[in-house]
């Protein structure tokens, strides 16, 4: 990565959800407000800007990032993925579906974050068990719901995936 | 007449019609509004001490910064607001920014508007304040002592409000009982701290003298007068809007309505509109918490454990200003203070007091965790006590089935109920029989396993007088009553005869729009999405009153009944329409399947749409007794909701559900965690409207539940330096942390609510926490006395109470070691270093100022003051957070060249440290042995977020200290791995934007 002085605005350009974009951005504006506040992708949201909460998780090349950690700077030449690009269509994808059926969501501030690992977390492993799920919402905070409902929401979207039984 | 012949919508748990745009990114939360172009950013410079005078503040650098359009100052705003209102009598003032002096960390000191928030905050590190510390006072109980110190001066103590109560005959009951049986409970602060933080828009018109603000607020809207009066404008000058979705609530966000005021006065004095975004630590460390409380309870008790007298003495700490609606915390469960229990007589002594502390506010839950916690721990002492059977001392002091409607003895009517039927059922489909078998085969096995057990009457839809009861009678009657709850619905019809709800409920994630549509399209036999409703409120436009907004669960009972009866009159207009239409009588027409037409002939009939447009198309044509099919808008406000009585009886809320908890947990033999093995929750809260919403309440109450019981604290130090300022540090459970309860419900429904729904939204936050701590006393302590439990029971609070206390180490680890102490966190540690150069000369390059400032890590120089004092300037950094700090030192016990001790204070945007530490010169032949011994205190911003990296840090720093002593003497440099991490810390302080 090319070193950057604090008054240079330099483009960075990535993939955004299949297309490119090259906003600019000074050398310490953090991913998650270069997404949100110059490309204005408001889908992905802050709760705490210390990589705790997971609210603002994306993906970068596949992996599931905290947009809060992660410079904008270092974007360049990555492929991003956001909440925005999960539903094909008017359609939502099955991972959304199973949110909206099992009331997996109340606010839905947090669900952005917990939506983008789930869905890294299905494309690399299908057949994740229970406590996989487990673990990899265990890095996301949710206020409203209790967890519950939303590793139910998991369990029936992984089965959907894989086009077994709908219920977990 | 019959609302429709499908199977009614209402009842059922429809997907909600919120969530395709919420699982899609697509939630309109109040960052993501658009604002006008031109906007500026706020950034706020606070408190870093607990209590101390402001000085001087110098906006000078911050003025001259890169985008800066403003700093405004405390001062400054003061010349444009008034006070904000407080509700009590009392002398004081109630600013929402420190104007002469700071009383809580967090408390906002400056303002800065700039182009964006990273030149905002750029420039709130130039903002130079001058504070002289005051002693602080955390504790509500200390704070009452004669010598503590004084937050508001005109008050002349910290005791804000006094009152005290009886109901019935209190005396006589404790005289003639056989038992009198007490506790002493202390319930510490959290807050159910949502993950969006707060977030306000703000512009000023001068044309008009009119603010225009969009906040995510949560109400009561009697918040909007507050703000208007302290903005100095009448009500219709304030048009406050809320966002069409927020980011969860649960009370916190009534806490954002002194930075409604601060940022219309930014806006006012910037001249251009603003935004601002809370941050979390801003947010942790200065929103609103819940109240802590110390709490002594007694009863008087029979022998067979019915309860005839209960004597409540609590001192309720509201943090550092009585912020409207507070004392409420202390109010709202007045009606209730006998829980679900029959008790005839009661006496309460309730103080109110200021600490230095982040003032209270609304939180889930209001008041409810702090007396059912002593409540129900007082109910575990009596069965304990008495050697009673724990169920048995509750059931037999239960409101009876048939008492409802039942007056209690502090004046609120429970609706309905039937309180023992519930229980029944929760003891047997909970399988409370297999549990105590669990226990029974756990402690045989040498396990420690407890069963404990709460009960809770939870109130909903607050009586917007009950606060009043803070007042003495007399002062009630100067001020004319105040009571009541207007909720207001409106359901609109449009030209092309489609139906539009609005209401004021200002959700924050409950899906109220999903449940009115429910409710309407049922009245009008239309599908779920035919009904588009709105939930978001523009003071200007909407139809609003003081108790709207989403708190004390009052959407089911008060909203949802309000657009039912405006649904009705509208459906019984369009009836009369329609009969006329197809010449039928009016009792006659039915609405179903998107069509009105005649019961007893179905191919009599027309499409809703035409009939529903009939007064926009053609009004000459209706009936001469309908008016108009437009629009209905109703107020409802329940008669029950009276204002208190002479003698202080009050009935704080509409509706009363019952909720009965048990629960199994077992504390780990060797990490003394207390794991949760099963939860029962049982509920009553009336007719269930949508089954999964009600599950999703009381889980999600639940889950806060488990964090306040095993994990939150709002930890603050001796010296008001807050200490949980990340979620690194307030810990919020975890998936892993939260069990799935197992639910029951029981529904009596409510006969003061038009659809007979109760609120459920708070009832564990109340019944969980006091459910769990008595079953962690069951468990440390299965017979006897109870041992005393305070919330959060983590692992580190229980090992000591089953291991005993931990032992000294055998081998004292000598390195720094980071400790609580009275200060803010303490560090101490020792070190050496080996230098090229003879005694004298280290002697002299340690008083020289040139050489201080060359070897000082971050140093922006150093100045002699005289012999023995210097000030220093300098950057340092923890972890994320790196700060710059004025320093004074000063020399003593001078032994040249062989010893001195080095005091310092250092003041900075950060928070404050002080320390001393004894330096020794040794000669070596070839050089200087120097060794070192310090103690230092760290308090403010560095140790709320950094707490953890304190110790290393401070060892890194003075370590860097002295091996560039070591280096400036032509000594050995350090380049070993404390170096590297000095370099490290560097890097991520860098990285960071704070
Ligand atoms: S906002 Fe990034 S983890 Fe919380
Ligand atoms: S749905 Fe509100 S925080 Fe998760």
């Amino acid at each position: 990565m090319p070193r950057l002085t604090k008054d240079e605005k330099p483009a960075v350009r990535f993939t955004l959800n299949g297309r490119a974009v090259s906003p600019e951005a000074p050398p310490r504006m953090l991913l998650s407000d270069l997404l949100r506040h110059e490309i204005g992708a408001t889908g992905t949201h802050v709760g705490c800007e210390h990589g705790v909460c997971g609210a603002c998780t994306v993906q970068v090349d596949g992996a599931p990032v905290r947009a809060c950690l992660m410079l904008a700077q270092q974007a360049q030449g990555c492929d991003i993925r956001t909440v925005e690009a999960l539903a094909e269509g008017p359609e939502l994808s099955p991972l959304q579906a199973a949110f909206r059926e099992h009331f997996a969501l109340q606010c839905g501030f947090c669900t952005a974050g917990i939506l983008m690992t789930l869905d890294a977390l299905f494309a690399s492993q299908p057949e994740a068990d229970e406590a996989t799920i487990r673990e990899a919402l265990s890095g996301h905070l949710c206020r409203c719901t209790g967890y519950a409902p939303i590793v139910q929401a998991a369990l029936a979207a992984r089965n959907r995936i894989k086009g077994g039984p709908i219920d977990a | 007449m019959k609302d429709t012949a499908t199977e009614p919508l209402l009842g059922r748990s429809v997907e909600r019609i919120e969530d395709a745009a919420l699982v899609s990114g697509r939630g309109q939360f109040i960052d993501d509004l658009p604002v006008a172009t031109g906007t500026l950013a706020v950034a706020f410079v606070r408190a870093p001490h607990g209590h101390a005078d402001i000085k001087s503040v110098d906006v000078t650098a911050a003025t001259r910064a890169p985008g800066v359009a403003a700093v405004i100052t405390g001062q400054d705003v003061t010349r444009y607001i008034r006070s904000m209102t407080v509700g009590v009598k009392a002398n004081v003032e109630c600013w929402p920014i420190a104007v002469d002096r700071v009383r809580y960390v967090g408390e906002p000191v400056a303002m800065v508007v700039a182009t964006d928030r990273y030149l905002a905050e750029d420039a709130a590190d130039l903002v130079e304040v001058d504070y002289s510390p005051l002693t602080a006072v955390v504790d509500p109980v200390r704070a009452l002592a004669d010598d503590a110190p004084v937050l508001h001066q005109s008050l002349g103590s910290n005791l804000i409000n006094e009152r005290r109560f009886r109901y019935g005959d209190p005396e006589t009951a404790f005289d003639a009982a056989p038992h009198r049986i007490g506790i002493d409970v202390t319930y510490p602060r959290s807050a159910c701290t949502p993950i969006e933080t707060y977030g306000v828009i703000a512009r000023y018109e001068p044309g008009e003298d009119a603010y225009d603000i969009t906040a995510n607020f949560q109400g009561p809207f009697s918040i909007h007068a507050v703000v208007a009066r302290s903005l100095q404008v009448p009500g219709n000058r304030l048009r406050l809007r809320t966002p069409p979705d927020s980011g969860g609530s649960f009370g916190i966000k009534q806490g954002v309505f002194p930075y409604m005021i601060l940022s219309g006065v930014a806006a006012r004095i910037a001249g251009a509109p603003v935004k601002w975004i809370e941050d979390r630590l801003e947010h942790l460390s200065a929103s609103v918490s819940a109240t802590n409380r110390q709490t002594r309870i007694e009863a008087a008790v029979e022998a067979d454990g019915r309860i005839t007298a209960l004597d409540w003495d609590q001192i309720e700490d509201c943090g550092a200003h009585l912020r409207a609606p507070e004392p409420a915390t202390l109010y709202r469960m007045h009606g209730n203070m006998t829980g679900a229990y029959d008790i005839a007589n009661v006496a309460i002594r309730n103080r109110v007091v200021l600490t230095n502390k982040t003032p209270t506010g609304l939180n889930r839950g209001f008041g409810g965790p702090q007396i059912y916690f002593a409540l129900e721990r007082l109910m575990d002492t009596i069965a304990r006590q008495l050697g009673l059977d724990r169920l048995d001392v509750i059931r037999r002091n239960l409101v009876p089935a048939d008492a409802f409607p039942y007056r209690t003895a502090t004046g609120a009517l429970l609706d309905s109920g039937d309180y023992a039927a519930a229980m029944a059922r929760a003891v047997d489909e909970g399988g409370l029989a297999e549990l105590y078998a669990r226990r029974d085969t756990a402690r045989a096995e040498g396990r420690r396993y407890g069963i404990g057990f709460a009960c809770v009457v939870e109130p909903s839809v607050s009586n917007m007088g009950y606060i009043t009861t803070v007042l003495s009678s007399e002062e009630r009657a100067k001020a004319g009553p105040k009571n009541g709850a207007q909720a207001t619905a409106t359901v609109a019809i449009d030209p092309l005869g489609s139906v539009t709800v609005k209401v004021a409920s200002v959700p924050q994630g409950q899906g109220h729009r999903t449940v009115l549509a429910q409710v309407v399209a049922d009245k009008f036999g239309l599908p779920l999405d035919a009904v588009r409703v709105l939930a978001d409120v523009d003071t200007m436009r909407d139809a609003w009153s003081i108790a709207s907004g989403n708190y004390a669960s009052r959407f089911a009972p008060a909203v949802a009944g309000a657009t039912e009866i405006a649904a009705t009159r509208l459906r019984d207009k369009l009836a009369k329409v329609a009969a006329s239409q197809l010449n039928i009588g009016a009792s006659d027409v039915t609405f179903d399947a998107g069509r009105i037409g005649a019961a007893q002939n179905p191919d009599n009939s027309l499409s809703f749409a035409r009939v529903a447009a009939t007064a926009h198309w053609s009004p000459g044509t209706l009936p001469d007794d309908v008016g108009q099919t437009l629009r209905e808008t109703v107020f409802w406000t329940p008669p029950e909701l009276e204002a208190p009585t002479a003698d202080d009886g009050i009935n704080s809320s509409l509706c009363h559900g019952f909720i009965f908890d048990f629960c199994g947990i077992e504390i780990d033999p060797d990490t003394a965690e207390p794991r949760i093995d099963r939860y029962v929750t049982m509920h009553d809260c009336g007719r269930i409207l949508h089954p999964a919403m009600v599950d999703g309440q009381v889980r999600g109450g639940f889950a806060q539940a488990v964090g306040a019981a095993f994990l939150e604290e709002y930890a603050y130090g001796e010296d008001g330096s807050f200490r949980s300022g990340t979620l690194a540090d307030y810990l919020l459970p975890t998936v892993m942390e939260v069990p799935e309860p197992v639910i029951l419900h029981h529904e009596t429904p409510s006969p003061f609510t038009p659809l007979g729904a109760k609120g459920v939204g708070e009832g564990n936050c109340m019944s969980t926490p006091v459910c769990i701590a008595n079953a962690v006393a069951d468990a440390l302590a299965p017979e006897g006395d109870a041992p005393n439990i305070v919330l959060p029971v983590t692992a580190a609070k229980l090992a000591p109470l089953i291991h005993g206390e931990e032992p000294e180490p055998k081998e004292p680890v000598p390195e720094t070691k980071a400790e609580a102490t009275s200060g803010g966190r303490k560090l101490t540690g020792e070190g050496r270093a080996l230098v090229q150069a003879s005694r004298e000369d280290v002697w002299k390059m340690l008083l020289d100022p040139a050489t201080l400032d060359a070897i000082i890590p971050g140093s922006h120089g150093v100045q002699k003051v005289d012999e023995t004092r210097f000030k220093a300037d300098v950057t340092l950094g923890v972890g994320p957070v790196r700060g710059r700090y004025k320093a004074d030192i000063e020399l003593s016990d001078l032994d040249p060249p062989n010893a001195v001790t080095l005091s310092g204070q250092a003041v900075g945007a950060l928070g404050t440290g002080g320390g001393h530490g004894r330096v020794t010169l040794t000669d070596t032949g070839d050089g200087t042995e120097i060794t070192y011994r310090y103690e230092a205190e760290i308090g403010g911003k560095v140790a709320s977020v950094g707490g953890r990296l304190l110790d290393g840090a401070a060892k890194v720093v003075i370590g860097e200290f002295f091996r560039a002593l070591a280096r400036h003497c032509g000594g050995g440099a350090g380049n070993g791995p404390i170096a590297r991490l000095r370099g490290l810390l560097n890097r991520i302080a860098k990285g960071g934007r704070t």
